[in-house]
């Protein structure tokens, strides 16, 4: 305990975040493996590893930048349909089932980040309320692109329209994206191993950034943006580059996510989503990363918890936003802060008399 | 035609700097907000080596001017030349890496930073450590921090505050807050330091260390400062040169001797004698 309080503070998160990961991992996919898990919880697995990688990955842009960002679904969005088609066209080029899944997953982040970057260019410019006005029509402005687009692929290579799967001109062939209904007959590669991976592959990312001289940059913007420039610190670079960041991890947590259903509809990409990520991000602490995996976890499993038990189901709901409301009360008010400190300063006296033989009664009333 | 007559830019600097390119000239520097004018027709020329001073009542224009020269505000008129170069058309963050340094007159610090992170953040462009080193921390990423926590913390020492490195910056009392300001301004390698009021709130024991460290500064680092003040005992005992502002123009350059017997500066801090007894506000 005393070594690991000597230790740097970026060796600690490192320790605690990755450890609590693994941890989680090691024991639920042994359990997977088996087929000890309930279907709602095995169907859930790799859904949640993409959202905790959202998670994080709007961490970086809400919590370690400061800016609030209303779009992530649409960066989502990108990298699920980007995937979706570069897994079709590789469907038999590539045949070993992890590698497809990886290249997947690596130009869905690629497509997201460029289009991180082409909206971080004239968005960043904004702060506060306007940019988060601007993020949310971007990702509408997504959605509703992707929800008219049409994709087909036959002998010839990828055919593209915008009107209808007839002008695509195939021959032959069959189709990937079908506008408003989306992708459909994906191949399911996804696994629960390859989430597992992406989670440690933007911890890394996002943990070594903040610790660095980049993340110094970003989180000096953050804190105090006229003391950044004043000592040289170029604002648009920085802020580009931790959108950037964002919105290809983004993408890579779509793909995954796509890769799991055998059809997907943009509008599943909305608004609602990027709140849900929002909620996830402001409950577990803006800027703490591991937070944001605890909450998206317990958030995410408990609307599917609740419908288990008999009678809750209906609402379920109702108890899910009663949560939300009574986290966002008791992690803010100091009082619930006070109450919590009483707690664990009970139980330490209580543990410590249980050792040392009644050392701590004076400090019981207290 | 007219008789032609010297330049009456009446620029004096210490003798010392007199044969090297002044570290900051401007040229009738002006501002207008709307149809307010701020600063107007505002020429100055610091030295090197030099302390110098910008002084003038409240609403004068001082922090407009160290605006203007840190092209936070960009000025409406007239030139500034940083080491002879031109600032104009500079962000604020260029125009420092120029080599002009702030300190603000309400505190901003990065407060959820450490004491050492925030002198490494004054620090990153002389920091040789790219994006794929900052993500990977590979790729000469422990060389480069190494070198920076080594140059942080000889900076944080020559303030005594290389103890308190580890420290949340916004939980530093006031006075350490103002110093640490200065060190990650120094840290950022400037050629002219301007601290805006770097004495408020001090008590006279802190302002006399104060003083004690402006000087050190100036011959450690070998660079200008230039610093707005309203401690006349501060101002006078260390500044060479000093120049006061009212409305928005100078009305006195000199040497502390002689600003402090200028009819127009006394008249600006202490309103006119004839109108002394019936006009109290002046």
């Amino acid at each position: 305990m005393l070594k690991y309080k000597s230790l740097s503070k970026f060796a600690r998160t490192n320790i605690t975040t990755y450890g609590i990961v693994i941890i989680a991992f090691a024991i639920l996919f042994p359990l997977q493996s088996a087929g000890m898990l309930s279907n709602s919880i095995n169907g859930q697995l790799i859904p949640i590893c993409a959202y905790i990688v959202l998670a994080i990955s709007l961490n970086l842009t809400v919590g370690v930048l400061g800016e609030l960002s209303l779009g992530h679904a649409g960066f989502m969005s990108v990298g699920a349909f980007s995937g979706v088609i570069a897994a079709a066209s590789m469907q038999d080029a590539v045949g070993f089932e992890p590698l497809r899944l990886a290249l997947t997953i690596i130009i869905g982040g690629i497509f997201a980040g460029i289009a991180g970057l082409l909206i971080g260019i004239p968005v960043l410019r904004l702060r506060g309320d306007y940019l988060a006005i601007v993020t949310l029509a971007f990702g509408e402005i997504i959605k509703n692109i992707i929800n008219c687009l049409y994709v087909g692929i036959d002998a010839g290579g990828l055919h593209f329209s915008v009107t209808d799967t007839a002008s695509l001109g195939m021959s032959g062939g069959r189709i990937i994206l079908n506008g408003p209904q989306g992708a459909v007959g994906i191949s399911k590669i996804a696994t629960f191993p390859a989430g597992f991976i992406l989670i440690l592959f933007t911890l890394f990312i996002v943990l070594n950034l903040i610790y660095s001289r980049t993340g110094r940059a970003i989180t000096a913007i953050r804190d105090n943006r006229i003391a950044a420039e004043s000592v040289g610190i170029g604002v648009t670079k920085y802020k580009l580059t931790a959108f950037i960041v964002s919105a290809a991890l983004a993408g890579m947590a779509g793909a995954l996510y796509a890769m799991n259903f055998s059809t997907i509809a943009p509008r599943k990409f909305d608004f609602n989503t990027s709140i849900l990520i929002l909620v996830f991000v402001v409950l577990g602490g803006m800027g703490n990363i591991l937070g944001s995996i605890i909450a998206t976890t317990v958030l995410y499993m408990l609307p599917e918890m609740l419908r288990d038990f008999r009678g809750f189901s209906d609402y379920r709901m109702l108890i899910y936003a009663v949560v939300l409301i009574l986290v966002m009360l008791l992690t803010n008010s100091s009082k619930a802060k006070q109450t919590a400190e009483n707690i664990k300063f009970r139980l330490k006296n209580t543990f410590t008399r249980r050792k040392g033989g009644g050392s701590g009664e004076v400090s019981e009333n207290g | 035609m007219d008789k032609m007559v010297p330049y009456p830019s009446g620029a004096i600097v210490p003798e010392r700097d007199l044969n090297k390119t002044p570290i900051l000239e401007t040229h009738h520097l002006g501002i207008d907000f709307g149809g307010l004018t701020a600063v107007d027709d505002f020429s100055l020329t610091v030295g090197r080596t030099e302390i110098c001073g910008l002084i003038g009542p409240n609403g004068a224009g001082k922090t407009t001017v160290f605006n203007m020269l840190t092209n936070v505000y960009q000025p409406t008129r007239g030139t500034i030349l940083l080491d002879g170069r031109s600032t104009a058309g500079k962000t604020t963050a260029q125009v420092n890496r120029m080599g002009i340094a702030r300190t603000f007159q309400n505190i901003r610090l990065f407060s959820n930073m450490s004491v050492l992170d925030n002198v490494k953040v004054g620090l990153h462009n002389s920091i040789k450590e790219g994006f794929f080193a900052s993500v990977t921390h590979a790729f000469g990423f422990r060389k480069a921090e190494k070198i920076a926590d080594g140059r942080a913390l000889e900076l944080l020492d020559f303030f005594s505050m290389a103890d308190i490195a580890g420290a949340k910056a916004g939980s530093l009392p006031y006075g350490a807050q103002r110093r640490l300001e200065i060190v990650r301004a120094l840290a950022t390698n400037p050629g002219i330091i301007l601290l805006d009021e770097p004495a408020a709130g001090m008590n006279p024991s802190e302002t006399a260390e104060l003083m004690e460290n402006i000087r050190r500064i100036r011959d450690t680092f070998q660079i200008s400062v230039m610093l707005i003040e309203h401690d006349m005992n501060l101002v006078m005992n260390i500044c060479e040169g000093i120049c006061v502002l009212d409305h928005g123009k100078i009305i006195a350059k000199g040497t502390p001797e002689e600003i402090k017997s200028d009819p127009a500066v006394i008249e600006a801090y202490l309103g006119k004698k004839k109108e002394a007894d019936g006009n109290a506000e002046g």
